[in-house]
């Protein structure tokens, strides 16, 4: 089923088609991801993969147009050897992998017991996910937070933000074929009703990913999803009068320095940096705090570079 | 707070970052990325007096020990690149303001000096930390903040230059994540110091063997090691003329000091050059990419894609410094990535001074230039110096031991070839000193003047440091040596 | 044997088709679309290394005992992030370039930049025999 839709990308000359059977592709990859247990992942993916970066792709590609030429023949000779060699070398190693599903492989040996061990009493969530996201590996977090940041100071830089005054009625809308959308009632009934659950939806999975999957990542992708769909249905002005843009844009900075501050503040208590045992004066309550406090710092980041990086596109596209 | 220091370091630049960003006025957004920027080349400073005479320093982030937490490890290499990272970053900036004054309008500054921050951040985060997986995202960070700021070139040609990079770094980048997961499927760990431990036992799988050549594949697309240059001329030619000089300085080394990293460190000597052999790919490549990148060096007419072909034959020896598989060889890797950084930002940022002038790269409209911008062209014709590697200047030192290197081993050839091909170095930069000297000066640029001192300052620094850096080798190949033999396991 | 390595396979397939697009196509959008599939095999990759047959979601709960790897979870959700931030400033380019050259081709792009080339190098030397 996977291997037939990548087929389909590769022969797809319309790009319209070949971005809808990618965002299938990663449905399907998000629940076999849930099938392989990985829920936080699975619904990442199906957030994200699915849903956040086929709106950028069809946002790209009512600026950019959509049939791609077809390859010429004799070009595909060098890549396809490429990508034999490369295959070839992976094959190659997967003999000398441990079978598929073994606990004894090494991967579930030395570093992870103790996080589902000890995790409960050391960190204090049940869901082992949060806990290595947040704490044990909070640093890479913070990381990701920041590449996060980077990107939307990257697009910020390249287009320009949603910064032009609004007010005057525009008539385009970023993805073709949308203008119609605002007409239909029943799709203007239906978004009434679904928008709200989703921001309610949002909070939801922001506050519950100590206990069940999610956490503050899905929880701003499912967010701004929201927002982008208010958008989408009533057009650009209207969702910029919601969100001014010019403050929008300084959400993404005050998230990632909401995360460092939880670190600082460790440092100034004399602990290390992310060290959230220092927050509180009991180590469990003070992981309890961090992590509640990073989770948010990320949930704002995420779902505010979203928010920009749709508004961004869809001025170029006016 | 010494002991803080390792995390202070880094936050340093990484917290003024999104401060900037949120600061409209580019004025003060530039004055704070400045401080923010000396501060941290301070900090560097003193990681280096710590760890000065062969200490570590390792310090676990989020407080929790390796391999369960992610640890930041500093030994004398590491905080020799910070050095090269901060202080080199911290010049461009110094000068970004004036350089950006014509190029870009006001209020897009103060997000162009957060990307500058951003990327110094990043190369700061992947030069301290002790964990692979960390290696992969802060890589993630310098690159996407790489593209940006190449991509706001003037030319268009930037747009695709950027995009270039943007592919081939994302397949890089997917390697070397690839690498990261087949040596955790084989050892179950991410640390660095612990996967040095665990990988040995497990020479014969073939995992950790593709493991190694993904890593190898990823991390050459990074560096840009010939033949997989690629993207680099153009983004360099392309990329905002004082951002070149950054580039140039810093992603490449900090990438090469993380193949050296791996290659020595985690994979281990015995691993990587007795059983997978990596030196017998490296050294020819290495060779042919001096000669040919020279070559082409030579027959550019455009003074900025000129430099840029020289680094391609520049990041050469560096690799043909590791391929040596000895002390001398790798001392002199260490020390021209050191030395190569200092002279090749200084002579963009020199270039950059003479191209606010002229509006041109073109070497037709650099003639005459040494009369009329006289203390520019000085500085760049002391770092072109260093380039080719004349005594006394820092070239000179890394040649050396390259040199030594190859007589060790015995290879007679490869140091004549090595002096052939410095002799071509003096080929094309001699070509835009006789042109900046002794060329009367085109009618349009006949009221050039000279640029304005904040932007000569810096200049003159990188300067008078290859020129230090040439007698005093304490800190570039006293450090080297050290690390060299630490790193290759002898005389410990 | 082969029931232990099938799922490798299936995910190596995918990697190489992801990473054909990227080198084959000459459509810079859709060079953008195969790096998406290219780095989501990877992740399926790893999340397959950290399946344990009958484990279940690293929630801790009554009643089992064996939990799936949490840690390579964590790792791609932090990969996911990276490669919808790569996506984002991918297309970013992707439009600055449409708006400068009017075409997302590659080949035209590169013809474009070449009769560039050729006309500067031209306007040079007019200006060299003028002087």
């Amino acid at each position: 089923m996977l291997v037939a839709t990548v087929i389909i990308i590769i022969r797809m000359e319309k790009l319209m088609s070949a971005v809808l059977m990618t965002s299938f592709f990663s449905l399907i990859v998000s629940s076999i991801f849930m099938v392989l247990d990985a829920v936080d992942v699975a619904f990442t993916e199906a957030a994200v993969g699915a849903g956040v970066s086929t709106i950028f792709f069809l946002a790209a590609i009512a600026i950019v147009g959509r049939v791609s030429k077809p390859t010429q023949r004799k070009k595909q000779i060098l890549p396809l050897a490429i990508v034999l060699c490369t295959g070839a070398v992976l094959m190659y190693a997967t003999f000398d992998m441990p079978r598929f599903g073994s606990p004894d492989a090494p991967a579930q040996q030395h570093v992870v017991p103790r996080y589902l061990n000890e995790s409960m009493a050391e960190v204090g969530p049940p869901n082992i996910v949060t806990s290595v996201l947040a704490s044990y590996r909070g640093y890479d977090t913070l990381g990701e937070v920041g590449v996060v940041f980077t990107a939307f100071i990257g697009v910020f830089l390249l287009l320009g933000a949603g910064t032009r005054k609004s007010g005057i009625e525009r008539t385009a809308n970023p993805v073709a074929g949308v203008e119609s959308m605002r007409q239909s009632i029943v799709l203007r009934e239906v978004s009434d009703l679904v928008i709200a659950p989703v921001l309610i939806f949002a909070l939801y999975v922001q506050w519950h990913g100590d206990f069940g999957p999610g956490g503050g990542f899905q929880a701003g992708v499912i967010f701004a999803s929201g927002i982008i769909l208010y958008a989408l249905i009533y057009g650009i002005v209207p969702a910029q009068k919601l969100i001014p843009p010019r403050k929008l844009a300084y959400l993404p900075a005050v998230g990632l320095l909401l995360y460092a501050a939880v670190g600082v503040y460790g440092m100034l208590m004399g602990a290390n940096f992310l060290d959230y045992d220092a927050v509180a004066h009991d180590p469990l309550h003070g992981q309890h705090y961090g992590i509640l406090i990073i989770e948010l710092g990320v949930g704002i980041t995420v779902a505010a570079v979203m928010i920009n990086i749709f508004f961004s596109f869809s001025e170029r596209s006016l | 707070m010494i002991y803080q220091l390792p995390a202070i370091v880094l936050l340093l630049t990484l917290l003024a970052a999104p401060i900037c960003s949120m600061i409209r006025n580019g004025d003060i957004a530039w004055k704070l990325a400045v401080i923010a920027a000396w501060l941290s080349v301070a900090a560097s400073m003193a990681l280096m007096h710590q760890v000065w005479g062969g200490n570590e320093i390792s310090y676990h982030m989020g407080g929790w020990p390796p391999p369960w937490g992610i640890e930041v490890r500093i030994d004398e290499l590491s905080a020799l690149v910070l050095i090269l990272v901060t202080l080199f970053g911290s010049l461009v900036i110094t000068v970004l303001r004036e350089s950006l004054r014509t190029a870009m309008r006001s209020h897009r500054h103060s997000l162009y000096y957060t990307t500058f921050l951003l990327c110094m951040a990043s190369l700061i985060g992947i030069t301290i930390t002790g964990d692979a997986f960390n290696v992969f995202v802060f890589l993630e960070i310098s690159s996407l903040s790489t593209y940006a700021l190449i991509a706001r070139g003037r030319d268009r040609r930037a747009l695709t230059a950027a995009f270039r990079y943007l592919i081939m770094g994302t397949i890089g980048a997917t390697f070397i994540l690839i690498a990261i997961g087949f040596m955790y499927m084989v050892t179950g760990t991410l640390n660095m110091a612990d996967l040095a431990v665990r990988l040995p036992e497990h020479a014969d799988n073939r995992v950790v063997q593709a493991s190694f050549a993904f890593f190898i594949v990823g991390i050459a697309l990074k560096i840009a090691i010939f033949p997989l240059h690629y993207w680099l001329p153009n983004a360099y030619t392309y990329a905002p003329k004082a951002t070149t000089a950054f580039l140039a300085a810093t992603a490449t080394k900090v990438s090469l000091y993380v193949m050296i990293r791996f290659i020595f460190d985690v994979y281990g000597v015995e691993f990587s050059f007795k059983q997978m052999h990596i030196d017998a790919l490296l050294l020819p490549l290495s060779v042919a990419g001096i000669f040919i990148a020279s070559l082409i060096a030579v027959f550019q007419s455009d003074v900025k894609r000129l430099l840029a072909w020289s680094s391609v034959a520049q990041l050469g020896y560096m690799s043909l410094g590791i391929a040596m598989v000895n002390v001398a060889g790798l001392t002199a890797t260490v020390t021209h990535m050191f030395n190569h950084a200092m002279i090749k930002a200084g002579l963009f940022l020199c270039l950059a001074a003479m191209i606010y002038r002229l509006n041109s790269s073109h070497i037709k409209d650099l003639a005459g230039i040494g009369r009329s911008m006289p203390l520019t062209t000085g500085a760049f014709a002391v770092l072109g110096a260093g380039l080719v590697g004349i005594p006394l200047t820092a070239g000179f030192v890394s040649k050396w031991y390259l040199i030594n290197a190859a007589l060790e081993n015995g290879w007679v050839i490869l140091a004549v070839m090595l002096i052939i091909s410095s002799l071509m170095a003096v080929a094309y930069i001699g070509k835009i000193i006789d042109v900046a000297y002794f060329k009367p000066a085109p009618a349009q640029h006949k009221d050039v003047k000279e640029v304005a001192t904040s932007i000569l300052i810096p200049c003159w620094i990188f300067a008078l440091l290859t020129i230090y850096f040439g007698i005093d080798t304490r800190l570039t190949a006293g450090v080297a040596g050290r690390v060299a033999e630490t790193l290759l396991g002898v005389g410990l | 044997m082969i029931a232990g390595l099938f799922n490798y396979w299936v995910v190596i397939i995918l990697m190489m088709a992801g990473l054909y697009i990227v080198m084959s196509s000459r459509h810079l959008v859709k060079k953008i679309i195969g790096l998406n599939v290219f780095q989501t095999s990877v992740f399926l990759l790893f999340i397959s290394m950290g399946k344990i047959s009958g484990g279940t979601a690293p929630i801790i709960a009554d009643g089992f005992t064996a939990y799936s790897n949490p840690l390579t979870h964590v790792l791609i959700l932090t990969a996911i992030v990276v490669g919808v931030a790569t996506t984002a400033l991918g297309l970013a380019i992707t439009v600055r370039i449409y708006e400068a050259y009017d075409t997302v081709d590659e080949d035209d792009i590169a013809e474009m930049d070449i009769e560039n080339e050729n006309k500067e190098t031209a306007v040079s030397t007019v200006v060299a025999k003028n002087t």
